[in-house]
């Protein structure tokens, strides 16, 4: 089967069409097929000759890609004049044609105009070439730092957890991890090696080092602890070092337990210090932990729920902490949530059932419902929306109806307002305009006048956005085809509604591998700069920010990443259609150009845009292109 | 005569451009060569029957992309053209016996000559031809008489100037010209194949060894002879049967199917020109024999004459393990005979120097430094001390240059380093420091430590070369010429004026180079540093000045690695031209040539001693040179992918390699014997290096994993009985696991460099690639 997958690679030739179209572009106009047939042949030989050279390049350059330059080296190997102005650094962007019954892919060279290029602002220069020394084995110990790759991958991790049995033939358990070796495998494991064929759970040790013990103390005291700049940095440990495998069961535990205790004891800023830790490990990239699901995800319900979070009901924010821990869980819903474990629908039914319960406290309610509301526009829509009407009479009769107690009007304020919140935008989304008031009240009751409100402030805005991001966000990026706005590293449950009393250090947050939900509008954090050019008139530049996602690689932490100093590249057309610019990947600056005839038609149309995701007219507008070039992506304005 | 050398590697270059530019070029060659160093390169004597052979090679290579008419019309019997020829080189250094240079007196050598001669006639090339004759010694009308002889004769292997308009490629390959019928060929294949599956057990694994050079002959054949569909029909059918690391040739063969495409190939030029080694015992080979005989089988028994060489020796077959850790190259096994050859693997000794009395070194009593230095090694080298190791070389074998105060100095220090050397082991591993070149975007090609671990150089895609100061101290240029004028030269710290401290920085960009450099080397007194680079130059730049001093001019093609020898003054390089040279940095002409790989070379090593090298290649082949006259001592074959890295113990025992299959493979160089397979890295291993005491060896690869491996165990389990070495049949044991001491994962950082501090720490350096 390989032998043959491999006979056909080898005897792969160009096809003659091709000689034929190259001999057109250099006029020649009928070419023989004999002559095609003889000269596919010739070059396809010539090429694979020069490919086996060009790889002898890339193994001396110590790469494991073939670039351009191995091909120019190659040539000049065998004394042929290299092509010249190919030095693309990513892939070359073919397109494709058709037409006639032919088929043509060809590189497209288009007319550049140099002024446009002299005006661009010059990228930034890229980072020199620096040295950097740390150690990857102390005595044949291999140290945990973030410079070192963690000692337990996580597919090691899971692999240990999903499947604990396999079978250990003796001895073998020595060759697994030499890190077992090294933390001193105990004696325990010896017995094990004589009975010969068994099937045993491989253990994973839990003796922690002591290093790993003070560790553990100090970060654990920092977390809960008074001083918030330690917190911070502990937050910040626990979020991005690799080696924490180990420690994960105390962790959870220790949140676990954590919570139970001050849930009785009412203790609302230890229980929000807890869950930030919960943040924090999830945030790690480097931990699996699935395992432990079992024992964190009830803490982050307890979080949510609970009737009495804080000594002081009607004076503290335990709602900041609900809206947290509700976050959190659509978070683990969304990463964790299998075919297997129905985590989100198990949660949603919790939810749901005590929500309809008439009994539930406001507190509870309040947090089923953002518990429930996080989980996405379409749980708003199909668990939230049919029960707006009922919920509104009860929030009636508590507001409008006999006092019956203080925290009960305070907890129907605040179900009112995090019902308003979230539905709000979800039937912007749904309901065709008008906004009528009288319809809403007959479709929602009481909540119905003040939601109409909500939608029509949310419809400006989002037309207000639509306007703005129509120029902003059409970055059409040539290289690397997936990159698009939304690649924000503030992820949407930490957004701009994080609560003021939960400070989550933003280091934190930029650390997140995660993109951002695209639901939210990128946050102030990153520039992008927008250029309008238009011919002649003047170009309009903007700055606008957002957070780049960079991956948590430990270079970042203390040098600027490597990647993202890459300069970006920028190739700018005035003359075709919705500008589109090349732009390096990781990039920093996604330039836009546009001519401004064609954003300002499209401003009318910007108006009746909605903050939604879905196909809007521009879109369509920039599909055309799309399908023109294969390479090119387009994100719409959210 | 040295104009004819260089003549070897620069007129095949030349004559791809036009026959007009190849006179300019050589004719202004030959004036700059005159002028500047003809008393000096006079004495020299090297050129010889190997390089000889090398032009025509090189313009047959080369004859595939020039026009029929500009090819040359000298031709060559390709029967003599075998490597073993490269062991005529009889170059001198020097300082060594100047009587070097009587003539080639052999009369194969005289034919050699010959054909040169009409070489350069043919092009034109009368001064050369003229310097050539007179040096040879040969009357003014041999060349005259002699061509017309052997023209009409045509007899005694006398092929030098035979039909003027008959290429010399079509005289290579003509010998494939026979025609049978094409159909024939699978048959008799299969037929073959059929009783080689018939065969006993015990001879089944040797005769299968005939099936890949028999395979690779008659697709040629059938090729050459223009049966292109029947080839590929061959070809599809029968190469699934060939051994998988035979796989890249496999795919260069592929995609060969015309005969145009023959000439200019070099892969297959290899296949005619060196005969394919086999090693067959004698029972096996009387079974093939009579098999073919008895068939008549004359297809096959030709091609086993022609094309084949079988080393047959007597004693009990080989198993299919025992073939397989020895096969691979692209040239079958070494012969048996060219691993005989004596080879000084010993040390030279070390000079005495007095370790000056210091209070603060504990253990510096009354004694001099040597023995104390020499105490870890007395361990591993057994019984050697003072007395002169009877392995070892003479002390002048090789002339070596004279130490310096610095040198003396730097001697001290090292000793007085080795005294706080840690004692390394299974149980007591080395401490691994990783140096990352961050933002070099797969730009870093090589790398290079100072033996004292002070200074790192990186080569880079983009033709720099760049030096860091490892430790605080900056690096400093020498000051202006003007400003040396106002030190006062008596003073005791005059070292320290000349520098200038306004260029101190941590590190230095040298430019100069014109494409990628590949190579890269300090010199043991770390004032000079070398690199070689695609450019097909080899640059020596000075770490005082940090400009560059030399371009030594040579390898017309990418220069693929270069190594100063651990006594400094020469230097060894190789590249893409098949030729490793040695130079000295004195001399802007090579010293010696060694020639004889089939494939580029890929990386070469000096001996401790420093009278050897070690070439590795991508003809999957490592050979070990003899500096002082230029024979090929040692053959190693036994990797199945190109070499990328070798290193030799401190001892000089024993020589370590790794290739892009991901195998490290020991040789023990006294006998000439693989010792050892390490199995366990996924990707090229780029870097070896044994620790100072050469108990551990560590390895790098491009899988990101730096793997510490037990040398001492590696090599105490050796058998070194007489029979293995008599037979050169080795049984490797598959002990890689319980050798592996420990594997390191970088994050992703292919380690392409590796040293050992000489306190025997281990530093490692890649590029970070995100």
């Amino acid at each position: 089967m390989a032998e043959e997958r491999r006979q056909k690679q080898c005897s792969v030739v160009l096809p003659t069409e091709s000689m034929k179209a190259m001999a057109e572009s250099v006029g020649v106009g009928q070419l023989q097929e004999e002559s095609c047939v003889a000269l596919s042949e010739e070059v396809s030989y010539r090429i694979k000759e020069i490919a086996q050279d060009a790889l002898k390049f890339m193994h001396h350059g110590k790469r494991r890609k073939l670039t351009t330059s191995d091909i120019d080296n190659a040539l000049k190997l065998k004394n042929v004049e290299p092509l010249y102005g190919f030095q693309s650094q990513e892939f070359i962007p073919f397109r494709f044609a058709s037409g006639g019954g032919r088929e043509l892919h060809f590189y497209e060279e288009r007319e550049v105009d140099l002024s446009d290029i002299i005006n661009t602002p010059l990228p930034r220069v890229p980072l020199d070439v620096s040295l950097k020394a740390h150690w990857l084995s102390i005595e044949g110990v291999q140290p945990s730092i973030p410079e070192n790759p963690p000692p337990a991958p996580k597919e090691q991790q899971k692999a240990e957890s999903t499947e604990p049995l396999k079978v250990v033939k003796p001895g073998q358990e020595e060759d697994a991890t030499i890190q077992g070796k090294s933390q001193g495998a105990t004696a325990a494991d010896g017995k094990g090696k004589e009975k010969g064929l068994i099937r045993l759970k491989p253990r994973s040790t839990h003796e922690l080092s002591v290093e790993q013990q003070l560790y553990y103390k100090e970060i654990t005291e920092a977390c809960v602890g008074s001083c918030e700049a330690k917190r911070a940095e502990a937050l910040q440990s626990i979020a991005t070092d690799p080696g924490l495998y180990q420690m994960l069961p105390r962790f959870s535990t220790f949140i676990s337990e954590g919570v139970r205790v001050n849930v009785v004891q009412n203790n609302l800023a230890l229980l929000i210090y807890l869950m930030r830790m919960v943040k924090a490990l999830m945030d790690n990239p480097t931990l699996y932990l699935e395992k432990y699901l079992h024992e964190l995800i009830p803490a982050v319900v307890t979080c949510i729920v609970s009737k009495q979070l804080c000594l002081r009901p009607d004076v503290d924010n335990h709602w900041a902490l609900r809206d947290f821990a509700a976050r959190l869980m659509a978070q683990s819903c969304k990463t964790f949530s299998t075919t297997t474990n129905n985590i989100q629908s198990r949660i949603t039914k919790t939810f749901t059932k005590s929500w309809l319960d008439d009994k539930t406290q406001w507190t509870t309610r309040y947090g089923c419902i953002a518990g429930l509301a996080e989980l996405g526009p379409d749980v708003i829509k199909t668990l939230i929306l049919p029960r707006l009407a009922v919920e509104g009479a009860r929030i009636k009769a508590v507001t409008e109806g006999p006092v019956v107690s203080n925290i009960d009007k305070i907890g129907a304020d605040h179900v009112q307002s995090l019902l308003l919140k979230h539905c709000a935008s979800v039937i912007a989304k749904i309901r065709p305009q008008p906004d009528n008031v009288e319809q809403y009240r007959t479709d929602f009751g009481y909540l119905g006048p003040m939601l109409c409100s909500h939608v029509m402030k949310a419809r400006t805005q989002a037309a207000l956005q639509a306007q703005q991001v129509n120029r902003t966000t059409l970055t059409i990026t040539q290289p690397r085809p997936t990159l698009s706005v939304s690649q924000s590293g503030l992820s949407g449950s930490t957004g701009p509604r994080t609560p003021s009393i939960i400070k989550v250090p933003s280091s934190l947050t930029l650390m997140s591998p995660r993109p951002g939900t695209p639901s939210q509008p990128s946050p102030p954090a990153t520039k992008y700069i927008v250029m309008a050019t238009s011919a002649g008139a003047a170009s309009t530049q903007q700055v606008i920010t957002l957070s780049s996602s960079q991956s948590a690689s430990p270079v970042t932490s203390t040098v600027p990443s490597a990647s993202s100093t890459l300069q970006p590249l920028v190739k700018l057309e005035s003359s075709s259609g919705p500008g589109l610019t090349g732009s390096r990947p990781m990039q920093k600056y996604i330039v836009v150009s546009l001519p401004s005839s064609a954003s300002s038609s499209l401003e009318p149309k910007s108006s009746v845009l909605s903050t939604s995701f879905s196909s809007t007219p521009l879109e369509a507008g920039l599909k055309i292109e799309q399908s023109e070039s294969p390479g090119v992506s387009t994100q719409s304005p959210h | 005569m040295i104009i004819i050398v260089n003549l070897g590697c620069t007129a095949a270059w030349w004559l791809a451009r036009s026959p007009s530019s190849i006179i300019k070029g050589l004719s202004v060659w030959i004036r700059t060569n005159r002028v500047a160093g003809s008393c000096a390169v006079r004495v020299l004597f090297f050129f010889n029957l190997a390089h000889a052979h090398f032009i025509l090679k090189m313009a047959a290579v080369q004859g595939g992309l020039v026009d029929a008419n500009e090819e040359k019309d000298i031709k060559s019997e390709p029967a003599n053209d075998t490597w073993a020829n490269n062991n005529a080189n009889d170059g001198r250094l020097p300082s060594a016996s100047p009587g070097a240079s009587a003539a080639a007196g052999a009369p194969e050598d005289q034919q050699t000559l010959l054909a040169v001669l009409q070489f350069l006639r043919k092009n034109k090339l009368t001064e050369s031809v003229e310097i050539l004759r007179r040096e040879a010694g040969l009357p003014e009308d041999s060349l005259e008489s002699k061509g017309a002889d052997s023209s009409g004769a045509g007899s005694g292997g006398a092929a030098a100037a035979a039909g003027e308009d008959q290429p010399d490629v079509n005289v290579v390959l003509s010998a494939y010209s026979q025609q049978g019928d094409p159909v024939l060929y699978p048959v008799y294949y299969s037929g073959l194949k059929r009783f080689i599956e018939t065969v006993l057990d015990c001879h089944r694994a040797e005769l299968s060894q005939v099936f890949y050079p028999l395979f690779v002959h008659m697709y040629l054949e059938l090729v050459y002879n223009n049966h292109e569909s029947e080839a590929k029909a061959f070809f599809e059918k029968f190469c699934g049967d060939q051994e998988c690391y035979y796989g890249d040739d496999l795919r260069i063969l592929s995609s060969l199917s015309k005969r145009e495409h023959m000439r200019g190939n070099e892969t297959l030029l290899d296949f005619r020109t060196s005969k394919f080694v086999l090693r067959i015992s004698r029972d096996s080979y009387q079974l093939l024999k009579r098999h073919l005989q008895e068939r008549q089988n004359n297809q096959i028994w030709n091609i086993i004459q022609e094309h084949l060489y079988i080393d047959i020796f007597d004693g009990i077959p080989r198993s299919k393990g025992q073939i397989d850790a020895m096969s691979g190259s692209l040239a079958g096994e070494a012969k048996r005979e060219a691993n005989k050859a004596k080879v000084y693997y010993g040390l030279l000794k070390e000079p005495e120097i007095e370790l000056p009395l210091d209070d603060e070194d504990e253990e510096a009593e009354n004694e001099e430094g040597k023995p104390k230095k020499k105490k870890p090694k007395k361990d591993s080298m057994g019984s050697k001390s003072k007395k002169q190791d009877p392995n070892a070389p003479a002390q002048t074998r090789i002339p070596l240059p004279e130490l310096k105060d610095s040198d003396k100095l730097d001697k001290i220090m090292y000793m007085k380093e080795a005294t706080k050397k840690i004692r390394l082991g299974p149980d007591n591993l080395p401490s691994i420091c990783f140096y990352s070149f961050l933002n070099a975007y797969q730009g870093l090609t090589a790398v290079d430590f100072t033996d004292d671990s002070s200074l790192i150089a990186g080569g880079f895609a983009d033709s720099t070369v760049r030096v860091w100061s490892v430790t605080p101290k900056k690096l400093r240029k020498v000051k202006s010429a003007a400003d040396l004028n106002l030190i006062d030269k008596e003073s005791d710290d005059v070292l320290e004026r000349i520098m200038d401290e306004k260029t101190a920085s941590e590190s230095k960009i040298l430019h100069g180079h014109s494409g990628p450099v590949y190579g890269i080397s300090f010199s043991p007194d770390r004032n000079y540093l070398l690199s070689s680079s695609e450019d097909g130059t080899i640059r020596l730049w000075s770490l005082l000045t940090f400009t560059c001093l030399v371009g030594y001019k040579g390898h017309n093609y990418p220069v693929w690695d270069t190594q100063f020898s651990p006594h400094g003054y020469y230097f060894i390089s190789g590249g893409h031209d098949r030729v490793a040279r040695l130079w000295a940095t004195d001399h802007y002409q090579p010293l010696r040539m060694f020639s004889g790989h089939l494939a580029d070379i890929t990386c070469t090593r000096f001996h401790p001693n420093s009278n050897y090298v070690a070439t590795g290649s991508s003809d999957r082949t490592i050979r070990l040179w003899d500096v002082l006259n230029g024979n090929c001592v040692r053959i190693f074959t036994g990797h199945k992918g190109p070499i990328h890295t070798l290193a030799f113990s401190p001892n000089g025992k024993f020589l370590a390699s790794g290739a892009t299959d991901g195998r490290v493979l020991l040789w023990d160089i006294g006998h000439g014997l693989m010792i050892g397979e390490l199995k366990g890295h996924t990707d090229t291993v780029y870097s070896l290096r044994f620790s100072r005491d050469g108990e551990i060896l560590a390895s790098g690869s491009m899988d990101n994993t730096v793997r510490l491996w037990d040398a001492t165990k590696a090599f105490d389990d050796l058998e070194t009985d007489d029979f293995t070495a008599a037979t050169g049949h080795i049984h490797l044991q598959d002990n890689s696991q319980e050798l592996l001491l420990g594997t390191y994962m970088t994050k992703s950082t292919p380690v392409i460099h590796l040293h050992f501090t000489r306190r025997n720490l281990l530093l490692a350096a890649g590029a970070y690639n995100p």
